[in-house]
């Protein structure tokens, strides 16, 4: 019994992040007259993807008291590289997206060596890798354009039917065994496959496990005989291949490349957002990505209310477009100050000032 | 012992350096062009002071944030919002107005850091958010219909005697922060809070009445620059302060402030604003795009922050 508390204790983040987002996606199902329909959730979970993807990336380096400014920069890069590379046969289509790929590691990588052999701060950092990052992608795309294999986007951008539909599995789709799977949008499965196959492994590891030990305590993680430096490089090459993926799939979701700084800079700062929501730690150490896919979530299903409120109603008042930004900061600025109840038990002033 | 006068340290002098550097190759690009040396008359120099004051009043502000270990990403806004209030008042009220309100964001901040430990990050880009949503509701969404007073065009784009009265705008805000940081007990307390907060603390610092303070003097630096930059342009509009977050910030890393708290110039960070200003100015006289200017732009930010790991020896 007494375990369970604790690890009620230790994911309480988590769990209070699960129950938001249920709460404002109940709402809003609730509202919508569509609500819980199959293509409300496949244009729910599309719009939410990248967002989640990329709030997944920021986890990775808070979660080693560091910060990833360049996480937007970075998915902007990969989305225009990716509106260049993604169309042709099937081969030049695994070469696109594993070019897409190499390129989020390769700047994660130049991230990491910049923070951990060139020991700059993380914030300035990479601070200064995303403006190379949106360079680039400036370069790759000075207008926005591209164009994008027609069936790959649409087989990764809908629900499971359309998937086995397109790439002939399943007697397309059609299958009787396969039925009760056919209605589930592609980008929730997509998004459970990384975690069970990337980031539970990873965790799992030595190297994982070090991302943790170099959050809580660099000096007491190197005294322990854990690899700092390996440890810290592939929290930020790990956040590179998820934002490398938040690109890769904004772009089969617009069809098109485009460079937009202000949408960059956007992506970067809700990421943050998310992963504080979510329960990740912003000193390092605690905390997990599967948190900050739910805070990702709770920041979309409020974008989401604010769609179907009615108008006549006291919430109607709140669907005020104008308002939307407003609440959003306000929203974001509850969530952070909630994490000020530590500050009431804290019996020593002292313990204030980590 | 910190004196008045300027003392260069390593930082300092590595800008100094790549300041002359980046004058001296754009000259040699407008020579080769055919041209004269534009870069080395004083005309272009004075008017490349007079943008860098908007970017150093920021910047100066900022680092008053950054010696503490914090940051305020709420400068855009805090810049726009007084601005767009300052012009839609208009009359002698427009600037005390603005800068009240600055001063006001900069409490709210500092009171956010210092009393709820919210990591200022954070909250500061709370603020940001609810900033910009107050002033899209002010607004409509729409650019607001409002002029510069006279006085918001005068500060921003006269001149005294010659110098341009930005430029001395500047200067004298320079002073006041020079004075803080090196003559006052509030200066020490700014620096031994960003070196060891805990131990301010012991000492009788009050620790927590320095980082409102502080957060207030950066509210108050970005509320004067905007409204600079709206007598600049005749007019305040949506997101002019979203183009001064990220080289505020690497002006100040460049001038060598350290991100975390406890050191850094004044000197550093004026040079740091030099060097940002003429790098751009000088990368958009070679027509360099925009998408080179970005790469430019990131990469000597890089180089000199490497730079400083050679120099500086033994840091955290």
């Amino acid at each position: 019994m007494s375990d369970l508390r604790l690890r009620l204790a230790q994911n309480r983040g988590l769990i209070g992040a699960i129950l938001m987002f249920a709460l404002l996606y109940g709402l809003y199902s609730v509202l919508h007259p569509r609500g819980g329909s199959g293509p409300l959730l496949v244009q729910n979970a599309n719009e939410s993807f990248a967002l989640v993807l990329a709030a997944m990336a920021q986890t990775l380096p808070v979660l080693t008291g560091g910060l990833d400014l360049s996480v937007g920069p970075l998915m902007t890069l990969v989305n225009c590289l990716a509106s260049q590379v993604l169309n042709g046969g099937p081969a030049d289509l695994a070469l696109g997206i594993a070019l897409c790929l190499g390129a989020g590691l390769l700047g994660g990588f130049v991230n990491g060596c910049l923070v951990v052999y060139g020991r700059v701060q993380p914030i300035v950092a990479t601070l200064a890798s995303g403006a190379v990052f949106t360079g680039i992608a400036l370069l790759l795309r000075p207008t926005p354009g591209g164009e994008i294999d027609k069936d790959l986007s649409f087989g990764l951008t809908y629900d499971l039917a359309e998937l086995a539909a397109t790439f002939g599995l399943f007697d397309d789709g059609k299958a009787p065994w396969f039925a009760p799977f056919a209605g589930l949008p592609t980008p929730v499965l997509l998004v459970v496959a990384i975690v069970v196959l990337v980031w539970l492994p990873f965790r799992a590891s030595v190297t994982g496990r070090g991302c943790y030990a170099v959050g809580s305590s660099e000096g007491a993680a190197y005294m322990s005989g854990i690899a700092v430096d390996r440890s810290r490089l592939a929290a930020y090459m790990l956040a590179g291949l998820f934002a490398a993926t938040a690109g890769l799939y904004l772009a089969l979701q617009t069809g098109s490349g485009n460079a937009d700084a202000p949408q960059a800079a956007a992506y970067t700062l809700n990421s943050i957002a998310a992963v504080v929501i979510g329960g990740t730690s912003l000193f390092g150490g605690s905390g997990g990505v599967v948190g900050s896919i739910f805070g990702a979530l709770v920041l979309r299903a409020i974008s989401f209310n604010f769609r179907v409120f009615d108008p006549g109603s006291w919430l109607g008042a709140l669907a005020d477009p104008l308002l939307q930004p407003f609440v959003e900061g306000l929203v974001l600025l509850l969530a952070v100050s909630l994490g000020a109840a530590r500050v009431l038990r804290v019996r020593n002033r002292l313990h204030l000032f980590g | 012992m910190r004196l008045a006068l300027p003392t260069f340290d390593r930082p300092s002098l590595l800008a100094a350096g790549s300041i002359l550097v980046i004058l001296l190759a754009g000259s040699a690009y407008t020579l080769s062009m055919g041209g004269a040396a534009t870069f080395l008359t004083p005309g272009y120099l004075l008017q490349q002071l007079q943008i860098a004051s908007f970017l150093g009043l920021i910047a100066g502000g900022l680092m008053m944030v950054i010696l503490l270990g914090h940051i305020d990403l709420s400068v855009p806004w805090t810049l726009t919002t007084a601005a767009v209030m300052a012009t839609a008042v208009g009359g002698p009220a427009a600037i005390p107005l603005a800068l009240a309100i600055g001063c006001a964001v900069g409490v709210v901040n500092g009171l956010g850091v210092a009393y709820l430990r919210v990591p200022s990050m954070i909250f500061t880009l709370g603020v940001n958010t609810v900033l910009q949503g107050l002033m899209v509701l002010h607004t409509g969404g729409y650019a607001p219909q409002s002029q510069a007073t006279p006085l918001m065009a005068f500060l921003a784009t006269g001149r005294v005697l010659g110098l341009p009265a930005a430029v001395l705008v500047w200067i004298a805000v320079s002073a006041v922060l020079v004075v803080i940081l090196t003559r006052t007990p509030l200066g020490r307390a700014i620096y031994a809070v960003g070196n060891r907060e805990a131990a301010a603390y012991l000492s009788g610092i009050g620790t927590n009445a320095v980082v409102i303070t502080c957060f207030a003097l950066c509210g108050i630096c970005a509320a004067l620059a905007g409204c600079m930059l709206a007598g600049y342009s005749a007019k305040a509009y949506q997101g002019m302060g979203n183009a001064y977050l990220l080289p505020a910030i690497a002006a100040v890393v460049i001038g060598g402030t350290h991100v975390l708290g406890g050191r850094g110039t004044y000197t550093g960070t004026v040079l740091g604003t030099i060097l940002i200003v003429l790098l751009q100015s000088v990368l958009s006289v070679m027509q360099m795009p925009d998408a080179g200017r970005q790469i430019i732009y990131g990469l000597v930010i890089i180089a000199m922050l490497l730079a400083f790991r050679r120099a500086g020896g033994t840091e955290g």
